[in-house]
């Protein structure tokens, strides 16, 4: 088996990295490779890294409201750099409301504010390419 | 009663336990000690030195001398959304329902020092707080609203001092002068590297920065607190309580050294230097925290720095509720979380306290949750007999051990940060972050692992339909935001005035803000920031200037 | 994607990046690839960065890459960090000192686990390293882990190695003396505007004297503040005047002579021990000479000079 491989990303302006650190930290403890960008990267910067670290998965977290604007966005650009596969998740404060069209856009699974880090870990080795 | 007496006494009441504990084994996950007695704490002789009196060193008991019976501490609903317009009425219905103080939330664009039509703010504009691009925006969001009478705080770091220009200039178009002016800019970069992510310039800019403000402050805006230094990010980035104060007091050493460094005399500005805490779950935790932290800073004042004016010593402070505690299951529980947290807040001595609303993990709150919110410090204060009388756990064994286990813990990691080089050092180090993060992993895994129970989370738990009525911040603020920067920015009319900005005066403040930006820190940028903010430059045409200059803050992760 | 090796020696990005998913998880088609890309190597010059932990090791990577973009060449980056051997996970964090370097389409960029090996390299960096030269970038940087001193695998990886320093390590400089020392052939003290910088640059002066052994390239000791790119060109400059050094004097023929070799050898040992493994093992026949020699009825060296003896006749 590949080892797999994950994309940790903050895409936008948000400085929420709790979340995103514990995360992190919780999939190399699961046994994946974990890349983490920092803070503040553009829907480009994560899609390129994504790319050029070929990850299994690309993984975003979102606290500031912008997921509706930037989610859609870094699946469409991972997608246009010809990461067919790459599965595409994202979590933070993701009102119930906006997950469908979320799904829609491309994201594999959303997960919210309470959830277990091992569910995470379920989630992607179940689900990865 | 003799030391001796009670040791005996303890003996006799430890075999009951373990007979007891044979019985009955105890709940698992509880702290060590499971009663505290005279034994624990310091005796009488130490009380003047260590505990004293309200509104005498070291501060244990509080910072006035009659606390709350005199007036309650200040309610402050820190609240901003979307435009200046939508959160001015906000505002003005916190301050008709009794809210005595405001606080203003800007969104994220504001707070990095970009403009709402900048690439970098697409999708951000007015989502987590209000869009303000100039003081046309600044106008709008206090219109009606007498900067005379209210004390106004606003959470605002990298670019506190063109946010502060703002609103002296607004005050000044109010017919307020200055010296009248009474409130807080957070203005605290430090925790923005270690925990909040609100940086832009790296550390030496700006502290440069955070003590012209302090100088041109006290000579020119006295009553305003010129800095709010900030446990409570650090302690919901995932802290310890006793991390939360020890790394934000480390940061106030930091601030002052730079202060004392630029020449300031260590009593003229010191007063107005303020504080931030969390008041999180552990209800006696959290007011042996408070009880802690003011005698720490009180003796890092006098004894550090060698202040003269109590004032220069006391720890003054504003608190918000620990979001991170509430939940997005069962929301509801979290107005009683809030309740307790409240209790803790207040039993501590704070001196404005924010409460958060039960949509907390959901969304910003429903004008009907932040008035439960307010409400619930009502009934604190009016009701509970909390506020009554001044430190009323001081005494109790748990509470004064307790208080003196933070303090030491405190001391250790400021002795720990003082061997790295400070604070600014140990941030850039990766020190602090490391520390926070270590932390907040070990929450969640006591979490997972039913260490820690959260009810309705991990314990309790129900099905639930989809939360309603949620606060949503619509796609088009940002558009209709945009349209009102480009019509200033191509001199249209301002508000009420028929004449628009005069871009030449723009680009010349802007030149003459470049040029005391290259100059070393005896050139205070205070006027010319004024200066520049009153033609109706645009925050992130001023922060960009700055850029320029400063450069990036390159922060350092590890984890 | 049809050919992967075929894909990258036409330049395209994204096989370059599945290329060395495939070396690193040695999938089946991964010799094949090699095999293929072997060819069109040995054009890239490999500059090796290494040092302790957070010396800045990456954030001086980002700023010589971009130097060298500014003179016209292109750049590969390959930073290891290292695996936890409990987990098998791993932070891969060095990437995130290169976030803007990363938009640039002359640069390639890529993260790497330990996975297991101890060099302060990975076992597949050396394959990387070669993919990334079919690519074509003309230059390839090798960021190793944060070395103590015994991880020094990168002076065989690579043809030019820097070693960085940081002031106020202590005694720790005797500590690591004994290991990366003996690699530099450049060294940079970064982190110069902290203080100490001068004393450091002293001591490694007084040591390098004592190496005692007259060479012909004596490591020059360079300061550098990379976050705020100072001393930048000159390091490059430095690395040039090293590349011409070994070039001329014939010790890069050399190095890579040897480096061929020990590739070679490597492989082969490699290969090897999964054959033997594979004979071994998954037969089951290993059972019962585990038993035997639990039992003291025989010992594992006669039972392994046996299995050599049948196995590689
Ligand atoms: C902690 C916190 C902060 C801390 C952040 C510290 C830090 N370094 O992270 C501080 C105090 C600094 C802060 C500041 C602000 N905050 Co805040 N904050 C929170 C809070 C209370 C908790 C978030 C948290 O860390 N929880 C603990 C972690 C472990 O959980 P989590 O992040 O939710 O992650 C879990 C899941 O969501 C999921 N997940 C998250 N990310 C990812 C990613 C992936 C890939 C996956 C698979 C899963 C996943 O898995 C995690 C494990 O369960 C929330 C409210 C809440 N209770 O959720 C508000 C909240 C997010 N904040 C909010 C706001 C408005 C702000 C500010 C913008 C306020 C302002 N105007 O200044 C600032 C700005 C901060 C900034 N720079 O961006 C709002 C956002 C509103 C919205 N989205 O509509 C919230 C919702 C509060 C509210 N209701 O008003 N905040
Ligand atoms: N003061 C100062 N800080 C620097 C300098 N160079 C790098 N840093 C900082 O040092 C920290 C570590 O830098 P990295 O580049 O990640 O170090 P590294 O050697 O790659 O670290 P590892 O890969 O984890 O071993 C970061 O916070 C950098 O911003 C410098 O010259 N001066
Ligand atoms: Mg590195």
């Amino acid at each position: 088996m590949d080892k797999i491989r994950v994309l940790v990303a903050k895409p936008g302006l948000d400085g929420h990295d709790r979340g995103a650190k514990v995360v992190a930290r919780a999939l190399r403890d699961a046994g994946f490779e974990v890349i983490y960008t920092g803070l503040r990267q553009t829907p480009e910067q994560i899609a390129q890294a994504a790319a050029d670290e070929d990850v299994n998965v690309v993984a975003m977290s979102i606290l500031s409201g912008a997921h509706p604007h930037l989610f859609p966005k870094v699946v469409n650009l991972v997608r246009e750099k010809g990461m067919k596969d790459t599965l595409i998740i994202g979590g933070g404060v993701i009102p119930e409301g906006d997950i469908p069209a979320l799904k829609q856009a491309g994201i594999a699974e959303v997960f919210t504010p309470g959830t277990p880090t091992t569910a995470i870990v379920d989630f992607i080795k179940a689900n990865v390419k | 009663m003799s030391n001796e007496k009670i040791k005996a006494e303890l003996e006799k009441y430890e075999a009951a336990v373990a007979k007891a504990i044979e019985k009955t084994p105890e709940r698992k996950h509880l702290p060590e000690q499971r009663l505290y007695t005279p034994l624990d704490v310091k005796g009488v002789e130490a009380y003047t030195d260590e505990i004293g009196f309200p509104g005498q060193y070291p501060f244990t008991r509080g910072v006035q001398p009659t606390m709350y019976r005199g007036r309650f501490w200040t309610m402050r609903m820190y609240a901003g959304f979307s435009t200046a317009k939508a959160s001015n009425e906000r505002y003005r219905y916190l301050i008709a329902n009794g809210g005595t103080g405001l606080s203003c939330a800007f969104d994220l664009p504001t707070q990095i020092g970009y403009d709402s039509d900048d690439p970098i703010s697409e999708g951000e504009v007015g989502k987590v707080g209000v869009a303000i691009d100039s003081l046309a925006d600044m106008e709008v969001l206090f219109d009606q609203i007498d900067l005379g009478k209210v004390s106004t705080s606003m959470t605002i770091n990298a670019p506190a001092s063109v946010l502060l220009a703002m609103y002296i200039a607004v005050a000044e178009e109010q017919g307020v002068p200055a010296d009248q002016l009474r409130g807080t800019i957070q203005n605290d970069i430090l925790k923005e590297y270690a925990a909040r992510g609100t940086y832009i310039f790296p550390p030496k800019p700006s502290m440069r920065i955070i003590t012209n403000i302090f100088e041109y402050c006290s000579k020119n805006v006295p009553k305003w607190n010129t800095i709010s230094i900030s446990g409570y990010h650090i302690r919901e980035a995932g802290s310890t309580a006793s991390q939360e104060i020890a790394f934000t007091i480390a940061d106030g050493i930091a601030y002052v050294d730079a202060a004392i460094k630029a020449g300031m005399d260590v009593d003229d500005f010191a007063g107005r230097l303020s504080f931030f805490w969390n008041a999180h779950n552990n209800v006696l935790e959290e007011v042996a925290k408070f009880r802690a932290s003011r005698r720490v800073w009180a003796k890092v004042m006098k004894e550090r720095f060698g202040a003269k004016k109590p004032k220069s010593m006391m720890l003054r402070v504003h608190t918000q509720t620990a979001g991170s505690m509430l939940t997005a299951q069962q929301p509801n529980n979290n107005i009683i979380r809030v309740a307790l947290q409240t209790a803790a807040a207040v039993m501590g001595g704070t001196q404005s306290l924010h409460t958060n609303s039960r949509d907390e993990a959901l969304a910003l709150p429903t004008q009907e949750s932040v008035t439960i919110a307010l409400r619930t410090q009502q009934i604190v204060a009016n009701e509970s007999g909390l506020a009554d009388v001044i430190d009323p756990l001081a005494g109790s064994y748990y509470v004064e051990a307790m208080t003196d286990r933070i303090e030491k813990e405190a001391w250790d990691y400021i002795k720990k940060i003082d061997e790295l080089g400070g604070a600014v050092a140990a941030i850039e180090k990766g020190y602090i972050q490391k520390e926070i993060q270590d932390s907040a992993y070990k929450w969640q895994m006591d979490v997972e692992n039913k260490r820690r129970i959260i009810v309705g989370v991990n314990e309790y738990t129900m099905e639930e339909e989809p939360p309603k009525g949620l606060l949503k911040v619509d796609a088009s603020v940002g558009i209709e935001q945009c349209k009102k920067l480009a019509d200033l920015k191509a001199g249209k009319p301002i508000n009420k005035m028929t004449k628009g900005r005069d871009n030449e005066a723009v680009k010349a403040a802007l030149a003459e803000l470049k040029e005391a930006c290259k100059k070393d820190e005896s050139e205070n940028l205070m006027p010319h920031i004024l200066k520049a903010v009153k033609t109706y430059a645009t925050l992130g045409e001023i922060c960009n200037v700055m850029r320029e200059v400063f450069g990036l803050y390159e922060a350092h992760v590890s984890l | 994607m049809e050919n992967i090796a075929d894909e990258v020696l036409k330049g395209n990005r994204l096989a370059l990046a599945k290329a060395i998913t495939a070396i690193e998880n040695e999938r089946e088609n991964a010799t094949e690839i090699m095999q293929q890309l072997y060819p069109h190597t040995g054009n890239a010059y490999v500059l090796g960065i290494t040092g302790p932990p957070g010396a800045g090791k990456s954030t001086l990577t980002d700023k010589l890459a971009k130097e060298f973009r500014s003179r016209g060449k292109t750049v590969g980056i390959i930073a290891i960090d290292p695996t936890s051997p409990f987990s098998g996970g791993a932070i891969l964090g060095d990437r995130i000192r290169m976030n803007d370097l990363a938009m640039d389409e002359g640069v390639f960029i890529r993260s790497m686990g330990t996975r297991g090996s101890l060099g302060g390299l990975s076992h597949k960096t050396a394959d990387a390293v070669k993919v990334m030269d079919a690519f074509g970038v003309d230059v390839i940087f090798v960021e190793t882990v944060g070395v103590g001193q015994s991880e020094v695998d990168i002076v065989k990886a690579a043809d030019t190695t820097m070693v960085v320093l940081i002031p106020g390590m202590g005694d720790d400089i005797q500590a690591i003396k004994a290991g990366i020392l003996e690699i530099g052939d450049i060294f940079t003290i970064n982190k110069a505007d902290h203080d100490g910088a001068d004393k450091l640059q002293t001591e490694l002066n007084m040591m390098l004297d004592l190496d005692g052994v007259m060479k012909d390239w004596r490591p020059p000791i360079l300061k550098a503040v990379a976050n705020q790119n100072i001393g930048i060109t000159e390091v490059v400059d430095t690395f040039h005047k090293h590349r011409e050094h070994i070039e001329a004097n014939g010790q890069l023929t050399v190095r890579r002579t040897e480096r061929a070799k020990n590739e070679m050898l490597d492989l082969l040992d490699a290969k090897i021990g999964q054959y033997v493994r594979h004979k071994l093992v998954d037969s089951g026949k290993i059972d019962k000479f585990v038993e035997d020699i639990k039992a003291r009825k025989t010992d594992p060296y006669t039972v392994v000079n046996g299995v050599m003896e049948s196995m590689l006749k």
